[in-house]
């Protein structure tokens, strides 16, 4: 049972998710069902880059791969709206899983800036086919309605929808990093030469961490279409990308549970905290806090001081109060004992 | 006479693994010291001590002066040119450039006094250093070393990769060095013997402690020593 | 065959803004292994300085193009002491967030500072054009061509010659064995990113009369100067220049000749040509692929 993640956590988080709906306003029982959607986009890129230590700044496109696919299902072939979230996962997979193939030839920068290309070929490619994508225009979506015989406003049932899918999605991370691919990503993350001199096949572990990073930001695509009930080629922008990285990078890369509070920080920062913030700001200096730009610098602000406070992100910060030792993160170039035979 | 570099109870570690348990020894002005001992033993490691490229506790004093949290720049500006082990050539340079390296800290460099000991390099200034053999890279390093005006030249392991006859002229040019500039030396050796033929004095170190010293004649007299720790 | 010099002109005037930028990034991955994606937003930001320099784009000005040139070199060096080097022992993660940040940062000061809105910024060379044999020769594309060239040369130069350069050379090669000879390797890393900020200050301000002034405009250059310097090796300087002048080419070559490369195509196109490149040279053009001894 352990291998699908701690019992206590996870029955916490489901009571957790099981009230909250009835604590809070439809309008914030709606946010929070983007804080699951975003928890399983933020665990997939996990995967990739916290466990198997890739860095993609693609991953957004992977979300609006499986975005359009569900829109293009429900609206141009009339498929059931929830079938499309594992069909979604399953395309945007398969296309991670094809890109993996030739991208793990790459390394560290290389890396970085082919999955950078990602997003935007895709959009190029939105834009190139409307006959197919809606084009700039873009295609929208029937609302969710409520399914199964129950009587709830659309925001609360896809509250209902996103979590569920979330609650499936978590254990099944576990499941993975907890088993032998588990450990073969890690070993290829802290030192590809000792990985392969073990006998593992780097290019595979990556490829296959692709392919299921894809999948689940995949699924959380079509779970964010079905939300916003829009989707055009300017929703799945390179900036969604980096915030799923600065996501992880708060949330503790390497750590599951973490993704949870980058998840939080993804949807609030930018709606809710970054204005609060400023607010608090202006009190003591004062500064027009509609000016367009200033959120833009208190984001970054805030990110910089996390950064140098707890790199580790907030898990790290968990464990450290904990007591733990392990860290989640290795750092570059440790001092370490003098090698025989090494040349300058 | 005081001594030039004084080490008491130094420990070392690198994360979580202690390489030195408390070191303590001296080289005085114009002495050649050697450091042997197994691999792993912490020779490499009590070097980097010295140049402060391992983060260590206790005392470290060169020339009177305490060497505290020093970071690798300031100890080579103090005196101390460390030749690591690889000897830390810059490949990618031509022989000159790395020359030029070497006397950075100077504001005259006396290319002069060191073509003196090394003419060969004259001919040889525009040649990509990674393409000098073994032993050519080990002369540069030391000329380079030399230049700085050390006080000390701290040696990582000279005769590696080399042939004993290469191994022979290096030690002869350090000696050389020691002999008509005064220049003390700390060299860290697997090959015991060729040391101390060259060195007045010597430790052995053992994991991470120094388990035997001595003059360089005692050392090599000393059967059980010799079969012990010099393996020979 | 006019349309050909013409598009080549262009093609090298656009190749050298982004070589420009590419050596800057590669100036300080050579020293630390990162990657600075905020190296375009320091390019905009030190643009819309020299914009403010010049009377808000009144008329060019030759003091203000080197004035912008130091405060972007004093500025490079100072982010790196001040927001980089506390994290310099961390790991790649943390430092390539930290580059976003300062990314965001800059975007969002220059839109608070100056506003969004589209500024003119003016360009040092007249519009008009030489005609040589029928051909066309833009005076703007051989005078942007000529001022990054020559700021290029006066760096190559310095590295070159100068006692400083050599030990930033050194430093790159092996810090090490440079901290070994007395170089500050923190003092190294200050300067290689004043220079990147220098370097990117001419992107901007040569970039600048044609794109106009907003705080969005390097980010389709910096992913060009990504690509240049990919293409010609991350570790090489020369790589970067010329696979900054091969892309422009390439680009403007396509998009004259080529019909089916729109211009929303044109970014995906250059990746995707890229990408190949780097199949079957993975280190780059002018990169060597790094053997590690295990």
């Amino acid at each position: 049972m352990k291998r699908l993640g701690n019992p206590v956590a996870l029955g916490v988080l489901v009571v957790a998710v099981i009230a909250a709906p009835f604590l809070f306003s439809n309008y914030r029982t709606y946010q929070l069902a983007f804080v699951g959607l975003y928890l399983v986009a933020l665990l997939g890129l996990d995967i990739l880059t916290g466990f198997t230590g890739q860095i993609s700044l693609g991953h957004g496109a992977f979300m609006g791969i499986g975005a359009y696919t569900t829109t293009i299902l429900v609206v141009d072939h009339g498929v059931r709206d929830l079938w499309t979230i594992p069909l979604g996962g399953l395309i945007a997979g398969v296309i991670g899983l094809a890109f993996g193939i030739p991208a793990t030839r790459f390394a560290g920068p290389y890396l970085a800036l082919a999955t950078f290309a990602i997003p935007l070929a895709f959009i190029g490619l939105l834009k190139r086919f409307p006959h197919f994508t809606g084009g700039n225009v873009g295609k929208n979506l029937p609302q969710l309605k409520a399914e199964f015989g129950w009587h709830t406003s659309p925001s609360i049932w896809f509250y209902v929808v996103c979590w569920t899918v979330a609650l499936v999605m978590l254990p099944l991370a576990f499941f993975i990093v907890r088993g032998r691919f588990g450990r073969a990503m890690r070993s290829v993350r802290d030192s590809e030469i000792a990985a392969t001199a073990n006998g593992i096949s780097t290019a595979g572990v990556k490829t296959l961490a692709f392919g299921i990073s894809a999948f689940y930001c995949g699924v959380a695509g079509s779970l964010y279409g079905i939300g916003i009930t829009y989707v055009n080629p300017d929703t799945f922008p390179i900036d969604l990308s980096i915030l799923l990285l600065v996501g992880i990078v708060l949330g503790g890369a390497g750590s599951l549970y973490g993704m949870l509070f980058g998840a939080l920080f993804v949807e609030f920062i930018r709606i809710s905290w970054g204005p609060a913030l400023l607010n608090l700001f202006s009190k003591v200096h004062h500064i027009d806090t509609h000016a367009p730009g200033s959120g833009l610098v208190v984001y970054g602000v805030v990110l910089l001081l996390v950064l140098y406070a707890a790199p580790s992100g907030a898990a790290g910060l968990a464990r450290f109060s904990f007591g733990s030792k392990t860290r989640i993160i290795r750092p570059r170039h440790p001092p370490g004992p003098p090698a025989k035979g090494e040349n300058a | 006479m005081p001594a030039l570099l004084e080490l008491s109870d130094v420990t070392a570690r690198y994360g979580q693994v202690v390489a030195l348990h408390g070191v303590s020894l001296t080289v005085a002005d114009g002495e050649i010291v050697a450091l042997l001992g197994a691999n792993g033993a912490g020779k490499t490691t009590t070097l980097r001590a010295v140049s402060g490229t391992v983060r260590r506790t206790g005392d470290i004093v060169l020339g009177g002066k305490r060497l505290g949290r020093a970071t690798p720049e300031a100890v080579a500006r103090s005196g101390v040119a460390h030749v690591p082990e690889g000897r830390g050539i810059f490949a990618e340079l031509t022989v000159w450039e790395n020359m030029r390296m070497g006397g950075y800290t100077v504001r005259r460099p006396d290319f002069a006094t060191v073509l003196g000991y090394f003419p060969w390099l004259q001919e040889r200034r525009n040649q990509q250093a990674g393409t000098l053999s073994g032993g050519e890279q080990q002369m540069l390093a030391l000329a380079r070393a030399f230049l700085s005006r050390p006080r000390l030249l701290m040696l990582d392991e000279p005769s590696l990769g080399l042939a004993p006859i290469i191994t022979r002229e290096v030690f002869r040019v350090v000696t050389e060095l020691n002999q008509k500039e005064g220049l003390a030396v700390l060299v860290v050796e697997q090959n015991a013997a060729v040391a101390l033929a060259a060195a007045q004095r010597g430790y052995v170190l053992e994991t991470g402690r120094v388990a035997v010293s001595g003059s360089a004649g005692e050392l090599k007299s000393d059967d059980a020593v010799r079969t012990a720790y010099l393996g020979y | 065959m006019q349309t050909f010099f013409q598009t080549l002109t262009t093609g090298l005037a656009d190749g050298s803004i982004y070589g420009s930028l590419a050596l800057a990034l590669v100036l300080i991955y050579k020293a630390t292994e990162v990657i600075n994606f905020a190296q375009g937003e320091m390019a905009m930001f030190t643009t819309y300085i020299a914009w403010a320099l010049m009377g808000h784009g009144s008329s060019f000005e030759w003091w203000a193009f080197f004035a912008t040139l130091g405060i972007a070199f004093v500025g490079g060096a100072a982010l790196q002491q001040t927001v980089i080097r506390p994290l310099e022992r961390a790991s790649v993660l943390t430092a390539v967030m930290a580059t976003i940040a300062l990314l965001v940062i800059l975007n969002g000061l220059a839109a608070w500072i100056w506003s969004p809105q589209l500024q003119f910024f003016p360009s040092p060379f007249p519009t008009s054009s030489w005609v040589i044999g029928g051909v066309h020769i833009s005076k703007q594309d051989v005078g942007t061509f000529g001022v990054v060239m020559a700021c290029v040369l006066v760096l190559w130069l310095f590295f070159r010659f100068t006692k400083l350069g050599l030990a930033m050379r050194a430093g790159a090669l092996n810090p090490s064995a440079a901290r070994l000879m007395g170089v500050r390797a923190s003092w190294l890393l200050a300067l290689g990113w004043g220079f990147a900020a220098a370097l990117g200050a001419v992107s901007g301000m040569m970039v600048a009369p044609t794109v106009f002034l907003t705080p969005n405009m390097m980010q389709a250059v910096l992913i060009y100067a990504f690509a240049a310097a990919i293409l010609g090796g991350l570790e090489s300087p020369v790589g970067a220049i010329a696979g900054g002048l091969s892309l422009g080419v390439l680009l403007n070559m396509l998009g004259q000749y080529v019909h089916p490369v729109t211009s929303e195509l044109q970014l995906p196109v250059a990746l995707a040509i890229l990408l190949v490149v780097l199949l079957i040279k993975p280190a780059g053009l002018f990169g060597r692929v790094v053997v590690k001894r295990v």
